[in-house]
């Protein structure tokens, strides 16, 4: 019995342990809460780092919840899997380490930025329940399993989003995001209903191995991307994004930014490990390409004009998915033609896996700048800003390299991913590449607004007393600065080591469903 | 036919809801366009998991060979309910927030959040 086969459970375990425990703890005061909060999200992110070190040694881990044993995925010769079964390969792995080294950073980030306010404890199980919810969707191999983890995610999001309830912006942001969240979700759960009803099973291995082209699974597919497209933020139905994180303490969007990720990996789970090579034709590829490229360019489109800088970094996200909506898109498109895959759809992958990493990062890191200047001035809006560089140094140091890095400058990891997926969707069609090219010209445009109006330019007397905050926070900046840093300055050991085993993953199908089908008694 | 009576009534409870989401207006009537929704999952779920003279899935006695329902929709709509009970309760206090706010349900009213 080896520890690592359980490094599944225990990554759902502690941060679940560290919400019920938070309303228990809190009474005790403030360090206490403090360290609960700093304790169990770095227990998790070293829990996430031992599972991407596990599944890229020993390949995909396998965990079954309630059975005989952990690895036992066909009980007493069942020629089908009735247990839930969390299934973990690189390409999970990869996420799970994206997610929680932003809860990480976020709940650094909240321990001084959260401290003015009461209610605290709730807040502290509010977010290690989205931790939870986020790990569990990205680490699950069950088709309900992640409709509930998918629930928990939203309902302690949509909790976190209107924490700030006596702001009408937050409940309004909030009650916009329910409204999508909840007909999403229950589009979700008919889609799953549908395929259960045909294939009597849940298990998205399972489901794999049995799935066969028809009306019923084109319809099904449908559902299941349309929900899961309006989930990440893609473009026809972006609007409750940059409201939310706009509208939610800044420690709290830099965790969503990784739970919308989660939201994408479920997309491209249900693409390529569910359906696979009974996609159907291009339609859906096409239309995850032709989403990238509306989001993309209308997301940084309506950034342009802003002058609330969270908004305007939440209408970046909007953007930036479209990124990889557009590489993975790419990826799908060659997913049955050996030669295209070889040519250029693996390097659409890597790239839109490799912007999963940087965006998850670069974006948690610039909402947490964005969030720095709004605990030491109180103000967001771009027009007030001004000659905070001399103030907060750090702050101003990070956030720079966090808007390089988003404009895919070169030697910034997001120029690197950028360049991946610009050069694999050149192969398909020049215009796409222009459109993402475009796209980055405009984000380097409106980051060069933020950074001259909000810190550089003459002081303001408002800000005479204005310091750099706390160190707690500063650190929080510090591990996402650190990991663009590392992506930035090492990108073919991230790509070799992290990026390529995760695309590997994604696009094994067989490895997928064998994981869980092949073994047993 | 008959057997498809309940896919019938599911697909019109939750067209009914969609387009209740859609063309109303108050977001009171929006959380009950939600809820239809939500029954009509769990209606799809059960439904899928009945056979024509089916028990409940329990075997009383060894080696006894009778046609029973699907337990596992059962489990999942279940759990679907007791989801939508703590989605429905934060919804409506949500919407009881929003009516402090702002004054009124019209979500015609209800936009500081533009552009």
């Amino acid at each position: 019995m080896n520890w690592n086969d359980h490094l599944p459970a225990l990554l759902l375990a502690i941060p679940l342990f560290g919400a019920f425990v938070a309303p228990v703890a809190s009474p005790f005061g403030r360090t206490t809460r403090n360290a609960l909060l700093a304790s169990f999200s770095f227990l998790t992110l070293l829990v996430s780092l031992f599972l991407l070190r596990h599944t890229l040694t020993n390949g995909i881990a396998v965990y079954v919840m309630g059975g005989e044993s952990f690895d036992l995925t066909l009980p007493l010769g069942m020629k089908l899997p009735v247990r839930i079964i969390m299934e973990v390969d690189a390409f999970s792995a990869f996420m799970a380490v994206c997610g929680s080294i932003a809860s990480f950073a976020g709940a650094l980030f909240s321990m001084n930025y959260m401290e003015k306010f009461t209610g605290l404890g709730r807040f502290v199980s509010l977010y290690f329940l989205l931790t939870v919810g986020m790990l569990g969707m990205m680490i699950t191999g069950d088709m309900f399993n992640f409709f509930v983890f998918l629930e928990i995610s939203s309902i302690a999001s949509i909790g976190l989003i209107a924490f700030w309830r006596d702001r009408p912006e937050a409940v309004e942001a909030s009650i916009k995001y329910m409204l999508i969240s909840q007909v999403s979700s229950m589009v979700f759960l008919i889609a799953a209903g549908a395929l259960y009803g045909k294939y009597n099973v849940l298990n998205m291995a399972a489901m794999g191995a049995l799935i066969k082209p028809g009306t019923l699974e084109k319809l099904a597919l449908v559902f299941l991307v349309g929900t899961l497209a309006m989930k990440c933020g893609a473009f026809p139905l972006h609007m409750w994004l940059p409201d939310a994180y706009a509208e939610a303490p800044s420690g709290v969007s830099c965790l969503l930014v990784a739970v919308s990720q989660a939201s994408l990996y479920g997309l491209m789970r249900v693409c390529f490990s569910l359906y696979g090579v009974n996609l159907g034709g291009a339609f859906i590829p096409w239309a995850m390409i032709v989403m990238g490229l509306s989001s993309m360019f209308f997301g940084v489109a309506m950034a342009v004009v802003q002058h609330d800088i969270k908004r305007l970094i939440g209408y970046h996200s909007v953007s930036q998915v479209g990124y990889m909506l557009l590489g993975l898109g790419v990826g799908m498109l060659v997913l049955t033609d050996a030669r295209g895959m070889a040519e250029y759809g693996f390097t659409a992958i890597k790239g839109g896996i490799f912007h999963i990493f940087n965006y998850t990062m670069y974006k948690a890191l610039l909402f947490l700048a964005a969030g720095a200047v709004y605990y030491t001035t109180g103000k967001r809006d771009l027009n007030e800003l001004g000659g905070l560089a001399r103030r907060m140094p750090f702050t101003t140091g990070m956030f720079v390299i966090a808007a390089a890095a988003i404009s895919g400058l070169p030697p910034f990891n997001g120029f690197v991913s950028k360049l991946l997926i610009y050069e694999s969707a050149f192969a398909v069609h020049p215009a796409l590449t222009v459109v993402a090219l475009v796209t980055s010209v405009l984000t380097l445009a409106s980051f060069v607004k933020v950074f001259q109006t909000a810190f550089l330019g003459p002081e303001r007397s408002a800000f005479a007393t204005v310091r750099e905050v706390p160190t707690a926070m500063l650190f929080g900046m510090g591990v996402l600065t650190l990991a663009v840093l590392v992506a930035t300055l090492f990108p073919s050991w991230t790509l070799s080591y992290l990026v390529e085993p995760a695309a590997r993953a994604l696009v094994d199908q067989a490895g997928y469903v064998g994981a869980v089908m092949g073994g047993g008694l | 036919m008959i057997a498809n009576a309940p896919f019938l009534l599911v697909g019109l409870l939750f067209l009914g809801g969609m387009i209740a989401i859609f063309m109303e207006k108050n977001l009171v009537k929006i959380a009950i366009a939600i809820s239809v929704i939500g029954s009509s999952v769990n209606l799809f779920l059960v439904a899928l998991g009945y056979r024509n003279g089916g028990t409940v899935p329990i075997h009383y006695m060894a080696g006894e060979n009778t046609v029973m329902v699907l337990p596992t929709p059962q489990a999942m709509t279940l759990t679907a309910i007791v989801i939508a009970l703590a989605t429905t309760a934060l919804l409506l206090s949500l919407i009881m927030l929003v009516y402090r706010h702002y004054g009124t349900l019209d979500i015609d009213e209800i936009r500081r959040l533009r552009g």
